[in-house]
């Protein structure tokens, strides 16, 4: 049977993978490729990679590193990160890439859901959206989670999957960065309501987490940057244990 | 030397990488005498059947790989492999390359458990249920990489390989020197490189 998938996100900026912020608010940073040739061997499913530089420079460094990456590492790729058309969509797609992430570019412009897929078709067009509880109602926020759109999440999720996105990735503002498990309650709202398949981000602490979250119906994978890059958990290590308990995983 | 078809359908850069990776000499070509001194073929695909079959109508190269397909192995990849059915059902009723006996049908009314999505995106298991030399480098069971929506159906005596999706899903089929995949060897890490590798050896 179809595998559920175990996905490390990558945040590039100026060319280095972002690890993360320390106690001294210090970046530590890290090489994209070679990162990538890591999880690749340790049994990543696919990569995700998010552009979150703003620079024309930056840009450039970006898809340069996504042809080498996508040159060596042959698991799927997907790619985030400032896609507002379908200009964007072509640039990243000759690099390597094999699916789009689109976030605030789709917010600002829903007709760019449908005709990236009618063009590059279903698979290739990913859904991103930031959901956080504003009043008990799931609400989509825009550019990088700052700014309330006042938009049904709900609504919105099921009109892209009507249109045309494939995939959706459902990041939970309210669990993102806490480590304490996903949002299953965000999640299965969003699993009740379409039929692509979901990839739930946001909130990863421990292997137990992607158990419990796998155990939910309608989930398919499940991503991670943070407890991965500073090899809090090994994608070896937690694909072993959800096999062991009885999750199919690609080993 | 390989030629890869190009008639404008799908996203051949992890496909040329996949190759150039093995030390393999690619060539992204509808040029028909570069097809015909290719030593294999290789047809890619991505997107709706009767749109592709179109376009490779359009480049005139049909005539061409028929004569090919008889001489040297061509292998069909995802979108690719249904066009060497005889008919797809996807948005209507078209006709196919036809090397292949079996038509290409939609997953979801045939699907045993219908809370599968679809389309399968994601890794599943190969079940090799022929021995074929195709499979010298892979183990029974070893993970590729699906995305699809359509299957290949009533083409048990072509079948080679299966993944279950609830019903046993057409993985690759064979039909004298035409192969096809429907996963995407060239996305399915180390055990593609090696069906790409056997390929390359066939």
């Amino acid at each position: 049977m179809i595998t559920k998938r175990i996905i490390p996100c990558l945040d590039v900026r100026s060319g280095r993978v972002v690890k993360g912020t320390n106690f001294e608010g210090i970046r530590d940073v890290a090489d994209p490729v070679e990162m990538a040739r890591m999880y690749n061997a340790a049994g990543a499913d696919e990569l995700v990679f998010y552009d979150i530089t703003a620079s024309f420079e930056g840009r450039a460094l970006f898809t340069d590193i996504l042809s080498r990456v996508a040159g060596e590492i042959f698991i799927p790729l997907t790619v985030g990160g400032g896609i507002n058309t379908l200009e964007d969509f072509d640039r990243v797609l000759k690099c390597g890439a094999d699916k789009v992430s689109v976030n605030s570019g789709a917010l600002k412009d829903p007709g760019l859901i449908p005709a990236a897929a009618q063009r590059y078709g279903n698979q290739c067009v990913v859904l991103s959206a930031d959901v956080k509880r504003v009043n008990g109602q799931f609400r989509v926020f825009a550019k990088g989670g700052r700014e309330d759109t006042g938009r049904d999440a709900l609504e919105w999720i099921g009109w892209c999957a009507d249109h045309g996105a494939g995939e959706i990735c459902l990041n939970s503002i309210d669990t993102d960065g806490v480590r304490s498990g996903f949002d299953l309650e965000m999640l299965d709202a969003v699993a009740a309501r379409v039929n692509v398949p979901i990839i739930a981000s946001g909130g990863a602490g421990k292997k137990e987490d992607f158990l419990e979250l796998f155990r939910h119906k309608g989930i398919d994978a499940g991503l991670a940057a943070g407890i991965f890059h500073q090899k809090l958990l090994t994608i070896r290590e937690l694909k072993e244990y959800l096999n062991a308990n009885g999750v199919e995983m690609r080993l | 030397m390989i030629a890869i078809l190009d008639y404008g359908v799908g996203n051949l850069f992890s496909l040329r990488s996949s190759l150039g990776q093995l030390g393999l000499e690619a060539v992204v070509t509808a040029d028909a005498d570069i097809i015909r001194a290719a030593d294999r073929l290789i047809l890619p695909g991505v997107g709706a059947f009767g749109d592709a079959m179109d376009k490779l109508t359009a480049t005139g190269l049909v005539p061409v790989l028929r004569e090919e397909a008889e001489k040297k192995p061509l292998l069909g990849i995802c979108l690719g492999m249904q066009l060497l059915f005889e008919k797809s059902y996807e948005y209507g009723e078209h006709a196919g390359l036809g090397f292949v006996k079996g038509e290409v049908c939609p997953l979801e009314p045939d699907l045993a458990d219908r809370s599968l999505k679809v389309p399968q995106i994601g890794w599943n298991a190969l079940h090799l249920v022929r021995e074929d030399p195709l499979f010298r480098y892979i183990r029974q069971g070893e993970h590729v990489y699906y995305v699809h929506s359509y299957y290949g159906k009533n083409c048990a005596e072509s079948t080679l390989a299966t993944s279950d999706y609830s019903i046993p899903v057409t993985g690759v089929v064979r039909a004298g020197k035409v192969y096809g995949t429907q996963f995407h060897p060239e996305k399915s890490g180390d055990t593609g490189l090696r069906i790409l590798k056997a390929f390359a050896e066939l």
